[in-house]
């Protein structure tokens, strides 16, 4: 049962390694669960979960192992007898575990795993710790993270319970969620470097100099770190667009907000890029740029960020005269537009509000996801998105 | 503390269960408790607010002994809290011919983990605001606190912590932290208290609030937290405040029944204050009943 703890918080995506592992191991053999499921709980949380944002997928995966835990009693026992047994972890010796150290890998965890639960099977029916102390492991219930009486039920309840009510299911970053976070996504978008004007003591230089000038102090300035990047974000408006205001909108503000930039500039389109961008959401006549402007003013150097859903009519994409606006009908068709973009900047993404598991329905998400890489547009795409924007390059 | 006798414990000594000025929840003091024994850096998240910092204070009081603090800064350098080495006081003794120039230990000064290090008896080390610093800071960290020493290059002495310290680490999460830093701690998010433990924490701010003005206070403070409009929550610590300027200025619980006085003291965002007030405008007005809260407050 304890095992699969283990497999069940891996398929629910929680990053543990068996780094992690091995720290419980030692945690549950210094007794510091006190055989009590509650701290079990709290223990296995804060050496296991190193982000509040898989405390939801750390829940799920708690309830599914240790449901049945609070009805049946034999496999409360059983649980707890696990724990109680630290033999179950002694089996292991310091060459072992420094060998399983410097492995790492599913392969290793699962032989790792296998030599447990022989070590479980071996012990089975032992006992060693049965009959001291009673049953009662619980002494201290009654208070309870979320201040629940526990009452003189089953005592071990209110770790289910906690595990239960899924408190931490606002702190999932797959699901999209506040401005906050959004902006945390954004951080990183930054990339430091000395340009602007020089204010800034560089001491070692300053050092360096001062010695060669025989101890008459030189002083030596450079310029100040300040970040270098460039966003052009493109935006979809109106249409099917309409029903995700909201994330478009906090990642709008967000981007607004981040001040770090050194430039950044948003136009707007409906559908598909075509030879004019709109400067404001509202595509005004008057408010348009031809898009080949936008192209040969900003250099290749500039990210780009392109949102919208991708769902169109093929023939928007794929046929000369394509807009969907008749009155802006051109010959260049908008795929055409699309490639040109992706030539012109060395990064760009896109970022679709549709989950992904969406896109495959629509053929002209195919299409786009072929010229740009795509991601959802969720706290976790977002942070995708920035490390495809500025870290090491990969091939698409 | 339900832990019993045959528990292999050898830091029994130092076992945190919570002070009287900081009231903690089970799952924190399990947290701290194993980043202890286990001797890991806890690493401590959570809202603004919520008493990151204030917990390693209370940590050190709890567990009688001294603290050691680094606040992290955006231009904070993990060798910063090793030693810094005052070249530029030297080379100005040396050029008007002050000090013992050719002593290098004279100017080499400790950092608040070299200090942690040093001293004779067990400290707590807090590490503030982690996030503030560089990407690369936690990592630059690793070494030292796996193995509770460094070389000073200068001298070539090498520096090795006489006792242990516990090390607490708070972040904002302004900034990932990088996965080699993380697999090194325990983690612990704070969560935002609820009802019951809020009413714990300020009977130690505030011993004698009348329980009528306690739970209207309360009613209101949920209720502003509710409200997702606002650019910044109320957290606990302008709870506290405000209730000071409550009782200060001899507000009755019907006072505060209809309208919220001393905005100021909750709300700290001019937009904020401005969209509370549009409300009252609009003829709103905040409940005065938990159950008007909705069914996650309505026990």
């Amino acid at each position: 049962m304890f095992v699969d703890f283990l497999y069940e918080l891996r398929d629910e995506g929680v990053p543990v390694g068996t780094q992690e592992w091995l720290l419980l191991l030692s945690a549950l053999e210094k007794g510091l669960h006190g055989s009590s499921l509650q701290r079990f709980y709290h223990l296995a949380r804060c050496v296991l979960v190193k982000s509040e944002t898989y405390y939801d997928a750390f829940d799920r995966a708690f309830l599914k192992v240790f449901e049945g835990v609070e009805g049946s009693l034999d496999i409360e026992e059983e649980l707890l007898e696990w724990l109680k047994d630290p033999k179950n972890f002694r089996e292991l010796t310091d060459e072992e575990r420094a060998r399983l150290e410097r492995l790492s890998g599913d392969e290793l965890m699962r032989k790792f795993l296998e030599t447990l639960a022989e070590q479980d099977d071996r012990h089975d029916g032992g006992g060693r710790w049965v009959g001291t102390g009673g049953r009662s492991p619980y002494g201290h219930g009654g208070e309870h993270p979320t201040g629940i009486r526990v009452g003189g039920r089953a005592r071990n309840r209110s770790a289910m319970k906690v595990a239960e009510e899924r408190r931490f299911e606002d702190y999932r970053t797959d699901a999209t969620l506040d401005i906050r976070q959004t902006r945390v996504a954004l951080r990183r978008l930054r990339q430091l470097t000395r340009t602007g004007p020089q204010s800034e003591l560089d001491l070692d230089e300053t050092i360096d100099e001062t010695c060669r000038n025989a101890g008459e102090i030189e002083l030596v300035f450079r310029a100040e770190r300040r970040n270098d990047l460039r966003l052009l974000l493109l935006m979809d408006v109106g249409g099917t667009m309409a029903p995700h205001f909201e994330p478009v909108s906090r990642l709008l503000s967000a981007l607004h907000e981040e001040r770090g930039l050194r430039e950044f500039q948003a136009y707007y389109f409906h559908n598909c890029i075509y030879e004019e961008l709109g400067r404001s959401a509202r595509l005004l006549r008057r408010e348009m740029i031809p898009t080949g402007d936008l192209l040969r003013k900003l250099d290749s150097r500039w990210k780009v960020m392109i949102v919208g859903d991708a769902a169109m009519h093929p023939g928007e994409l794929l046929e000369a005269n394509g807009n969907i606006d008749p009155r802006r009908a051109s010959p260049t068709r908008g795929i055409d537009w699309l490639q040109r973009i992706r030539d012109r900047f060395e990064r760009v993404v896109w970022l679709n509000p549709e989950p992904p598991e969406a896109w495959k329905r629509t053929p002209t998400v195919q299409l786009v996801e072929r010229i740009f890489p795509m991601y959802h547009l969720s706290v976790d795409g977002i942070g995708e998105a920035v490390s495809a924007l500025i870290g090491a390059r990969v091939a698409h | 503390m339900s832990q019993d006798a045959a528990a292999p414990n050898s830091d029994a000594f130092f076992h945190f269960s919570g002070t009287r000025g900081y009231i903690a929840s089970p799952a924190l003091v399990d947290a701290v408790n194993c980043a202890i024994a286990l001797e890991r850096p806890l690493l401590i998240k959570g809202e603004p607010g919520t008493g990151k910092t204030l917990l390693a204070q209370h940590v050190a009081e709890g567990l009688g002994l001294a603290i050691e603090r680094w606040h992290i800064k955006s231009t904070s350098k993990a060798q910063e809290g090793l030693y810094v080495y005052d070249t530029v006081q030297r080379l100005n003794d040396a050029r008007f011919g002050e000090g013992d120039v050719s002593n290098i230990r004279a100017y080499i000064r400790m950092g608040p983990m070299g200090r942690a290090f040093q001293s004779e008896q067990r400290q707590v080390l807090l590490i503030d605001e982690i996030d503030k610093a560089d990407l690369e800071f936690p990592n630059d960290l690793l070494r030292e606190l796996d193995e509770m020493r460094f070389t000073v290059s200068e001298t070539s002495d090498e520096v090795v912590a006489k006792h242990r310290p516990v090390v607490i680490v708070t972040s904002n999460n302004e900034k990932e932290l990088p996965d080699a830093f993380l697999r090194r701690c325990v983690f612990h998010f704070i969560e935002f208290p609820d009802r019951e433990l809020m009413k714990r924490i300020l009977a130690v701010h505030h011993p004698h609030l009348k329980a009528q003005l306690l739970d209207q206070v309360l009613i209101k403070f949920y209720w502003l937290r509710e409200q997702n409009e606002l650019r910044k929550k109320p957290s606990t610590s302008e709870l506290i405040d405000w209730i000071a300027a409550l009782q200060r200025s001899g507000t009755s619980a019907d006072d505060i029944e209809l309208h919220i006085p001393f905005l100021g003291a909750l709300l700290k965002n001019e937009k904020d204050t401005e969209a509370l007030e549009s409300y009252h405008d609009r003829g709103g007005r905040p409940p005065t009943k938990w159950k008007e809260l909705g069914p996650k407050y309505d026990n």
